[in-house]
């Protein structure tokens, strides 16, 4: 019983990464309807630069965390700006949204691998500091506890940021109907750019976050999470973002429960993508979604 | 002089040239797909199935290559039609997506079973395709599906493609040619993969994961997917691409990787029906339609 309930905070730990990482997609493809594959680049370049302010920049934590954050989000407006934007004057398909940030995300990759080496590199010892505290059997470190801290925080931001203010509103009104927006004076195109700000930004955050769990960054570490994250946002029905957290959670569990089901961390993955093809297919709406089938 | 040539080409780039014709055959196994409107990320997974499924027979039953082949063509053809009928109701993005989460099944599959050889690949697949039987096929491939593409089947399946609700309404079996087109993709892309693991003496479950699925994305997006020739044309440059970067001092791996995105950007952005629009004229449908 104690393993058990170490592995369901261990699981709601990493579930909130995922669920961060997630609402970056699920608020892209609200508001666009498309899905941005580029958000995992995006996602490991956050963690990467966090890493390259802490050891080159020499900056602590408290500072490289922000500024890592803030540049995710500048990487998001290229993003929108190389990938997006021309699309969008076209009014082309949104399956050739999904190949441009294909081409994207190649090329941060790229960037990524060129800047950084192939190599899997970590956060400096020490850089946070790490209290680990124990109830009975079961094991809680601060680092777990500030990364759930730090994605709730933001989800909740985002919620309410979403709810309360004027550019919440506007981007409300863009996810409902680009057309109509326009034709109530809303500027489209400035919606859409803090949408990606907010996405990539959310994506960083989530990527220094990751980096810090497992001690490991490299540039290929958004390849796992790419996967995950798309399982996460239709497990949560695409474009909800309570979904994306409670998804997030779900697959965290998960993944941890196959592992201690299992023995083995084999099948991990299987499970998820078993259950995200069953959803495909029996609810293609997802658990919280907003009941419509959507089309290409 | 000419012969010695020849042979000393063939020695130098003789395994690049197998793998333009290997990538081309997958390229052509998505763009069936692709040709009834349907965004596959499952084929890269068809051609693991049928390379894992050929392997396994030549090498514990000692079943002769042909059949060994075809065997690798109609297991992942069959499973397609199992998996098509549920998945093929769901459309666009969320086809793409449930598609990319069967391949990572079959991807996990083959790590964890143990005749597959698990992580490290079924080794020693004796070799036994040549350059010849791979151009064949190619060949071969690419003339069926030219045929096709001016038959009854073609026209249905572009209806689909340009509108799938008028070409439902006009009495066109949509389920019935959605099915044809994915099954008869992962019938070449299962085809392809049996030749390859014959071509290359290991396969690993890597090969065949959700990176080797977009790439044959890539191929067909850059090369274009109005004619048959796109998807060939696409593959060859982007196969051949890293030789001519090497032989024009471009060496870096990062750099390299970063011209394939830019290519694939520019195409994407300028270029919607890919290269194979600077040859010739326009594709057939496209011509009719700036007729209308």
């Amino acid at each position: 019983m104690p393993v058990l309930l170490q592995q369901l905070i261990n699981g709601f730990f990493i579930g909130s990464v995922y669920g961060l990482f997630a609402i970056g997609y699920t608020l892209v493809f609200g508001v666009l309807d498309i899905l941005n594959l580029a958000h995992a680049a995006i996602f490991t370049l956050g963690g990467l630069t966090a890493l390259w302010l802490t050891t080159a920049g020499g900056l602590s934590m408290w500072i490289a965390f922000p500024l890592a954050g803030l540049f995710s989000g500048t990487l998001g407006l290229v993003l929108d700006q190389a990938a997006f934007a021309p699309l969008r004057r076209r009014a082309a398909s949104n399956l050739s949204g999904l190949i441009s940030s294909i081409a994207m995300a190649i090329i941060f990759e790229s960037a990524a691998l060129g800047i950084f080496g192939a190599r899997t590199v970590r956060f400096p010892e020490g850089i946070i500091v790490n209290r680990v505290w124990r109830f009975e059997s079961v094991t809680v470190t601060s680092l777990q506890v500030g990364i759930v801290l730090s994605a709730l925080f933001l989800m909740l931001a985002l919620t309410v940021f979403l709810k309360r203010t004027r550019m919440g509103k506007a981007i409300r009104a863009v996810a409902e109907s680009e057309h109509t927006a326009r034709l109530l004076g809303i500027n489209v195109d400035g919606v859409i750019a803090v949408t990606f700000f907010i996405s990539s930004s959310l994506g960083g955050v989530a990527g220094i976050l990751y980096g810090l769990y497992f001690d490991a960054l490299a540039p290929d570490m958004g390849r796992s999470i790419e996967l995950k994250g798309l399982a996460v946002i239709i497990l949560g029905g695409m474009g909800s973002i309570p979904g994306a957290i409670l998804g997030g959670i779900a697959f965290g569990l998960s993944e941890v429960f196959t592992v201690a089901l299992t023995g083995t961390s084999n099948l991990r993955d299987a499970v998820a993508f078993t259950v995200l093809l069953a959803i495909l297919i029996l609810k293609p709406s997802g658990l919280l979604g907003r009941g419509r089938v959507r089309e290409a | 002089m000419t012969v010695e040539f020849l042979s000393q080409f063939l020695a130098v780039y003789g395994s690049l040239i197998n793998f333009i014709g290997v990538n081309a055959l997958l390229a052509l196994s998505l763009y069936v797909t692709l040709s009834a409107g349907q965004l596959s990320l499952g084929n890269a997974a068809f051609a693991g199935i049928g390379g894992y499924a050929s392997g396994i027979l030549t090498m514990h039953l000692n079943v002769p290559y042909p059949i060994s082949v075809l065997a690798g063509a109609f297991l992942p053809a069959v499973v397609a039609l199992l998996i098509g009928v549920p998945v093929l109701r769901i459309r666009g993005v969320f086809l793409a997506m449930a598609t990319l989460a069967f391949g990572e099944v079959v991807r996990i599959a083959a790590v964890n079973l143990g005749i597959t050889g698990g992580a490290q690949g079924l080794v020693g697949i004796p070799n036994k395709t040549t350059t010849f039987i791979i151009y064949g096929t190619l060949a071969a491939t690419t003339y069926f599906l030219k045929v096709l593409g001016g038959a009854r089947i073609g026209w249905s399946f572009a209806s689909i493609r340009e509108d799938e609700t008028a070409a439902k309404v006009m009495g066109i079996n949509t389920t019935y040619y959605k099915t044809m087109a994915f099954v008869l993709g992962a019938f070449i892309a299962g085809m392809t993969g049996a030749i390859y693991a014959h071509l290359n003496f290991i396969i690993t479950p890597g090969e065949f994961g959700f990176s080797a699925a977009v790439q044959l994305l890539i191929y067909n997006i850059v090369g274009g997917t109005r004619s048959v020739y796109g998807p060939v044309l696409g593959a060859f440059i982007l196969t051949a691409l890293p030789e001519v970067l090497r032989g024009a001092g471009v060496t870096a791996g990062p750099l390299r990787l970063g011209v394939n995105g830019v290519i694939l950007l520019l195409v994407i952005l300028y270029l919607p029906n890919g290269l194979s629009s600077f040859f010739g004229k326009k594709g057939k449908l496209h011509a009719q339609r700036d007729g209308e």
